[in-house]
């Protein structure tokens, strides 16, 4: 199993959760976050007066797949939050060792 | 029956004092509202503080000693309430001036339309000083100049005095119907004073000298806040009419209103428009402080200008304010709200745009007027501000500063259910 966390324009969710519902993906976590990459940050003007906002609102998504759907989910997220613009986000894939659901104890892909 | 219009008219022109100072007194709302939008969400709690206790200080200090000064009559109001012959009086002051002549009314509603003159003064230093003073030291000053500098030199104008005894500005053709100078550039030279021992904010400017933004928490409140205060200041100018009961005062009184209204009304669209041109952006706060700058413009003449003229006068304070804010910013002047901007700089030209519509005034009177008054207050000012200074500190810690004030001096928080980022 593999944890495939994505980081995203926050206007993007919506496709994002879309595509991964076409793959029968069940569920997923979402947390409000800020960050900066190649994009950095960019300036505003307030009372005539810059200031530089380093880190931009983001969303961080993540996904806990089977080993065979990793390359599609990965695949679907990359179709749907892609702008070709700058400050698209990125995809981390993480090994994941077990999961476990709470409600009646199953565990591995049963419990995905 | 002459006597029965005397007494509707008394009754009239009284309630209308009273009505007024009450919009007055909302100003003080609309102070509060303006400050804790533009400073950021960890100082919310002591701006507030600040604003509602200067204003509780102010009326307490002017009832004390405060209105004597001024106006002359006994400390702590002694014998406002009017003696038993109090309506014969009436009648016989109302015979002697007139029907159309100048108004009487109560005392109590005439220092009740004053008090709220001197929290409005006040009001105005607590933006400008914000998010690094002490609470305390705030209240200390406040004392001092409701008590003493605010009357003292409300005496040589409205009081009628000469200034030290030395020179009458009456005599040189000085005039300020409502306080462009007296109220609104006295409360910024006090918070000029202020300001330059205090320092800015930290963070403001970079070791190269660079200027940093040091955005408003809360834009829907600034908006609110000038909202009241534009409300609020058709009491303050329609009410310095001092009389509503004949058909000229009540002319006079719906000119002052139009004309009020018009000069925010240009102040913004000038404000906003210079921000479009000079930042590239429509500033929400610029626009703002251009509607307030507007106001103070027109606070010196409001009756005697034409409605066009008047919008134009508001409109060169819009104008003028901007310049002003991004002015005081490089000269390292730190103002979180553009307060001495706003009052001191466009209550300057408030002044000098005076003789313009008003044949009266002169601009040798405005000029000595506006300098009498600015060296007074920002002389003392600096005196008493140096003094608490040396006595208790003005200034709170970097790291309480980092902080906020609001957990630094009064130990709780605006927003306590949010993570706010500094």
């Amino acid at each position: 199993m593999k944890l495939v966390t994505a980081i995203i324009k926050p206007f993007k969710l919506d496709d994002v959760r879309e595509a991964l519902g076409r793959l029968g993906i069940q569920g997923m976590t979402v947390t409000e976050t800020k960050g900066f990459g190649r994009q950095k940050g960019h300036t505003e003007l307030y009372r005539g007066a810059e200031y530089v906002v380093d880190f931009l609102p983001k969303l961080k998504l993540e996904v806990a797949v089977a080993d065979a759907q990793v390359d599609e989910v990965v695949g679907a997220v990359t179709a749907a939050a892609k702008t070709d613009q700058i400050g698209d986000g990125k995809i981390f894939v993480f090994d994941l060792l077990a999961v476990i659901r709470v409600r009646t104890g199953e565990q591995g892909d049963e419990a995905l | 029956m002459e006597n029965n219009i005397f007494e509707l008219q008394y009754a009239l022109d009284t309630f209308y004092f009273l009505i007024c100072g009450a919009l007055v007194m909302w100003m003080a709302a609309g102070f509060a509202m303006l400050e804790a939008g533009l400073v950021r969400a960890k100082n919310t709690i002591e701006i507030l503080t600040k604003n509602v206790a200067l204003f509780a200080v102010s009326c307490i200090m002017y009832m004390v000693c405060g209105y004597a000064l001024m106006y002359g009559g006994g400390y702590f109001l002694a014998g406002i309430a009017g003696g038993e012959t109090l309506v014969l009086d009436a009648l016989a002051a109302s015979k002697e001036n007139g029907f159309g002549g100048d108004s009487v009314y109560a005392s109590a509603a005439e220092f009740f339309f004053q008090v709220v003159f001197v929290a409005t003064a006040m009001s105005i230093v607590s933006g400008a000083v914000a998010e690094r003073m002490k609470l305390w030291a705030f209240l200390a000053f406040a004392v001092v100049m409701t008590a003493f500098i605010y009357p003292l030199e409300g005496s040589w104008t409205w009081g009628g005095k000469e200034v030290f005894g030395l020179y009458s500005l009456a005599d040189l053709g000085f005039s300020d119907f409502a306080g462009s100078g007296i109220v609104h550039m006295a409360g910024a030279s006090a918070a000029l004073a202020g300001v330059l021992l205090l320092g800015a904010r930290k963070g403001k400017y970079a070791a190269d000298g660079r200027v940093n933004a040091i955005p408003g928490a809360n834009l829907p409140l600034a908006a609110l806040g000038t909202f009241i205060l534009w409300m609020g200041w058709f009491g303050f100018n329609g009410g310095s009419v001092l009389k509503l009961g004949d058909v000229a005062s009540a002319n006079s009184v719906a000119m002052v209103f139009l004309n009020t209204n018009a000069a925010a009304a240009g102040g913004l669209v000038a404000a906003l428009l210079v921000s479009q041109l000079k930042f590239g952006k429509a500033d929400l706060t610029m626009a703002l402080n251009g509607a307030l700058a507007g106001l103070v413009a027109i606070t010196a003449e409001p009756s005697t200008p034409s409605a066009l003229s008047a919008t134009l006068i508001g409109g060169v304070g819009g104008v003028i304010v901007v310049f002003s804010i991004v002015l005081l910013d490089k000269l390292k002047i730190d103002d979180p709200v553009g307060a001495i901007s706003v009052h001191g700089v466009v209550g300057m030209w408030g002044l000098l745009a005076v003789p313009f519509t008003n044949q009266a005034a002169s601009f040798s009177g405005q000029l000595i007027g506006l300098l009498t008054i600015f060296v007074w207050v920002f002389v003392a000012s600096l005196i008493v501000w140096s003094i608490i200074k040396a006595a208790i500190g003005i200034r709170i810690s970097e790291e309480q500063e980092y902080d906020g004030t609001d957990l630094a001096e009064c130990g709780m928080e605006a927003y306590p259910e949010f993570v706010a980022p500094s």
